[in-house]
């Protein structure tokens, strides 16, 4: 295939047309396995061409950022709801899955902040002697820590709801959290609901204001609600101002432009 | 087995600020020194990519990686000790120039009265003022003999800064202009004057203006480029050993460093060391380096654990009070911070250096009177300007929310209008806060964790709680509509981060049944080993710490210098 020829069809690969080529047909038949839901899904929606997580508009490039490295779909759907509750869409701004913040989340959990490269993770463990004081004192890894809270999520949809997490309203979706935040649910496990929380809350605020390089912060839209000018390389003439200088934001690329 | 390399005059074990002083100024002298550092080599270009927020603040880049080593911590002896599993209370720096590439470059001079504490609180206010468990002690040297030596520190690093007005502080002059103020600053100077206390501009490392010191070396101003707080300096502004001490060292062409170098063991024969043993971490492959001298440089908290795991020096034994390594361990504490919300006000708040400060002593040593307080010392009150992350900072007032719309809202509202007053609260010994070896937990290879038994006692509970309503007052004073506060310092808490400043456990003084080290931070144990880092503070100021680390290691360079002159022996 010539260079020209991939590039045509990488900016017509859609969701569709990847079903179609990989030998699968919509229609009439029952398909097992794990792209049901997907494609179950996407019929029940308006057929389009391009599926959602892909433009229409040829000027606009794809985010090719924008797809899982560590998360199942259905995992990642649940904590997209959860950040969108704990930093939500407002008059002020975008909320967490405007800004990409679950993709952030789902790719620092793939890497060393999810397995805890550089923390200490040699036992013995004794999490239920540990106060809150004392910080992380289990043998599980943040991966598993967020795969047991969602489950706990979704555990509790269905308990309260017989829905998933990700399916119910807002109003139920913050009953839940401030259930989890509290202690007010159970988890069986060597962690506690609030410890999931507590992580949770923390990284939806770094994938909110976290340079774009990681996926968040989609167009610094974090930073520029905040007013924060980002990577700048000097503030010596303004220290004294009276006034708040607004500046345009600028992200840690354009030290890297070559 | 390991091989024995080529004896050298001095051998450092860590190369950040202690190492690289006692390099620079012993190899001026023509000694050869060798620097060990189990850390990576590094230089400013290293930087280039350093304003990212999560990398460095969140991720800790330039910090000490845990999965190697270690320590565990507990309120008290009779818990057990748990792993400090990830960074919290404080950041332990790793690498060429150690934490003194990532510090904030608060630079000040501990009080004349903290040298002679014992001494000075007895004769004010009487003997029965000292608690029973507090070993409080004097330093084995005063403030004036100590003077030339914070002068050498401030000379090398061009420290820029403004006379403190407060007429119980020594008159200190500055070899560059203090930094520019910023409005918040000037509104802290002014409330706090109209309060009747003595504000001035915090002493820097960040440099005002650009600058040369008599090693020749030509450092630039400091942009205010707020990336400065755990992060490097990519201008060189921010004085650091990679742009100090270490260049200088190393044009006399007698010093050599080895980086990825970890030192295990000192090694030592009656009563002298040998030199030490080191590990490569590249190649795994163990060697000794033999040395007259030893300089243990690798951090308060490594310091003493490597004395320990040495077996140098008698081990500090908490029942008894007897033994003198790991005795008083001290920290600070930051719970008398208020915030001052200004619904009037927008602040350039993202503008900053790690030392960019008002700052006042009225409530710091014992210059305030005691005698109807129920605690001593206290700690300096300052409005930091150190650039606001805005991953870290999401203040609210009162009653909002910790998430959800009403929390996104307000953080973004106040984002810029808000300012904090806090203070840097002194941590006096107690006879439980103390430093010893794991006897559970072990490093890469094998060997025992540090243990770090702590817990605020008292003394520090009760002086918080007095300098909080200060802190409160300055901000209304300053026009803030609400002021909020952390409340009443509970127990430690070893995940928040409070400060950098660990101090004990080898501590220096006038007698070796108390003190591990004499005032030239010589072991009195073993003579030529020297060990100028906070592990020789008896106790813990309220200010930060290397201004005063500074100067004793200048002191500690001149006590080798002696010592190899003389040919051996007791300095004191
Ligand atoms: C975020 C932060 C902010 C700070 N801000 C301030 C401030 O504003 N003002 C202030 O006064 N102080 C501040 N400090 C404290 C200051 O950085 C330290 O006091 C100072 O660096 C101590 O010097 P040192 O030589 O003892 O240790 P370091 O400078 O840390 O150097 C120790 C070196 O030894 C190496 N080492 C450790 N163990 C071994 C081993 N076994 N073998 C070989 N090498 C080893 C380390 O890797 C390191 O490079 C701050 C610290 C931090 C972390
Ligand atoms: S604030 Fe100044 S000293 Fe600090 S990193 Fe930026 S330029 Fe360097």
């Amino acid at each position: 295939m010539s260079e020209k020829e991939q590039n045509f069809t990488a900016k017509k690969s859609t969701r569709r047309n990847f079903l179609k080529n990989s030998g699968l047909t919509l229609g009439g038949l029952v398909l097992g396995g794990a792209v049901t839901s997907l494609v179950v899904k996407d019929t029940e929606e308006t057929v389009t061409t391009s599926g959602p997580a892909h433009s229409a508009n040829q000027n606009e490039t794809v985010n090719h950022n924008k797809a899982l490295m560590f998360f199942t779909p259905e995992q990642y759907s649940t904590i997209s709801a959860a950040t969108e509750q704990i930093f939500p869409e407002t008059e002020v701004g975008p909320g967490a899955e405007a800004l990409l913040v679950p993709y952030f989340i789902d790719h620092q959990l793939a890497g060393a902040y999810g397995l805890m490269s550089k923390e200490y993770t040699k036992g013995p463990f004794y999490p239920k002697e540990a106060t809150p004081l004392f910080g992380h004192q289990t043998h599980l890894t943040r991966q598993d820590i967020f795969v047991l809270g969602i489950n706990l999520l979704n555990s509790e949809a269905t308990k309260r709801y017989e829905k998933k997490f990700y399916e119910l309203e807002a109003e139920q979706q913050i009953e839940i959290l401030t259930a989890v935040e509290a202690d007010e649910v159970e988890l069986n496990a060597a962690t506690t609901p609030s410890y999931f929380f507590k992580l949770l809350r923390a990284a939806t605020l770094e994938g909110v204001y976290s340079d774009p390089l990681y996926g968040g912060n989609k167009d610094m839209g974090g930073w520029k609600m905040k007013k924060f000018p980002g990577h700048q390389m000097s503030y010596a003439n303004m220290v004294e101002k009276e006034e708040f200088v607004e500046i345009e934001p600028q992200s840690l690329t354009a030290q890297h432009n070559h | 087995m390991a091989t024995t390399l080529p004896k050298t005059d001095i051998v450092l074990v860590g190369v950040g600020w202690t190492g690289g002083i006692i390099a620079a100024e012993l190899t001026k002298k023509g000694y050869k020194v060798v620097g060990l550092e189990r850390g990576k080599t590094r230089s400013t270009s290293d930087y280039l990519m350093v304003h990212d927020e999560l990398r460095y603040a969140n991720r800790n880049e330039m910090m000490q990686d845990l999965s190697k080593e270690t320590w565990t911590v507990r309120h008290d002896p009779s818990q057990r000790a748990l792993p400090y599993r990830n960074h919290g209370s404080f950041l332990i720096g790793d690498g060429l120039g150690g934490s003194g590439e990532h510090w904030n470059g608060l630079t000040y001079r501990f009080m004349p009265y903290d040298f002679e504490i014992r001494s000075k609180t007895i004769e004010r206010y009487g003997e029965e003022k000292i608690p029973a468990d507090m070993p409080l002690q004097d330093w084995g040297i005063t403030y004036d003999e100590l003077a030339p030596y914070f002068d050498k520190f401030d000379e090398m690093i061009g420290l820029s800064g403004e006379e403190n007005p407060h007429p119980d502080m020594p008159k200190i002059k500055y070899p560059t202009a203090p930094l520019k103020e910023t409005p918040a600053m000037k509104m802290f100077r002014e409330a706090a004057t109209a309060l009747g206390y003595h504000p001035y501009t915090a002493p820097a490392a960040t440099l005002s203006e650009s600058y040369t010191n008599k090693d020749e070396i030509t450092r630039g101003a400091c942009q205010y480029c707020g990336f400065c707080e755990r992060f490097g300096c990519e201008y060189g502004a921010k004085a650091s050993p990679i742009v100090t001490v270490l260049p200088v060292a190393e044009k006399t062409g007698n010093f050599e460093v080895r980086t990825e170098s970890s030192v295990r063991r000192i090694l030592h024969e009656n009563g002298k060391a040998t030199g030490v043993l080191y590990i490569d971490t590249k190649t795994g492959e163990e060697f000794i380096q033999p040395a007259t001298v030893v300089a243990v440089t690798s951090y308060i908290l490594n310091n003493v654990r490597l004395l320990l795991l040495s077996k140098l020096g008698k081990p500090y034994n908490y029942e008894t009070g007897e033994g003198v390594i790991g005795k008083n361990y001290a920290y600070q504490m930051t719970s008398a911070s208020s915030t001052g919300f200004f619904e009037d006000k927008e602040f350039n708040s993202f503008i900053g250096t790690g030392a960019l400060a008002g700052v006042l002593d009225d409530f710091n040593g014992d210059n305030f009177d005691h005698t109807d307080l129920d605690f001593i010392h206290g700690g300096n009150i300052a409005l930091g300007h150190y650039g606001r992350r805005p991953i870290a900072n999401n203040a609210t007032p009162k009653g909002t929310p910790s998430w959800g719309k009403e929390f996104k809202d307000a953080s973004i509202y106040w984002a810029n209008k808000y300012m904090g007053v806090g203070s840097q609260g002194s941590v006096m010994p107690n006879k439980n806060n103390f430093l010893s070896l794991d006897p559970q937990y072990t490093d890469q290879y094998g060997d025992p964790l540090l243990s770090v038994t702590f817990n605020y006692k008292d003394n520090e509970r009760n002086q918080q709680k007095y300098i909080r309503e200060i802190t409160t007052n300055i901000l209304k004073e300053m026009g803030a509509t609400e002021v909020t506060t952390p409340g009443d310092q509970e127990d430690w808490d070893t995940t928040k981060y409070q400060t950098t400043h660990n101090t004990g456990g080898a501590i220096m003084g006038a007698d070796p049944k108390t003190s591990a080290l004499n005032n030239y931070l010589q072991m009195w144990d073993c003579e030529n080993v020297f060990i100028p880092g906070a592990n020789a503070f008896p106790h813990n100021s309220g200010m930060n710490p290397t201004g005063t680390v500074g100067a004793l290691a200048y002191r500690a360079a001149e006590g080798i210098e002696k010592y190899l002159a003389n040919g051996g022996g007791s300095l004191v």
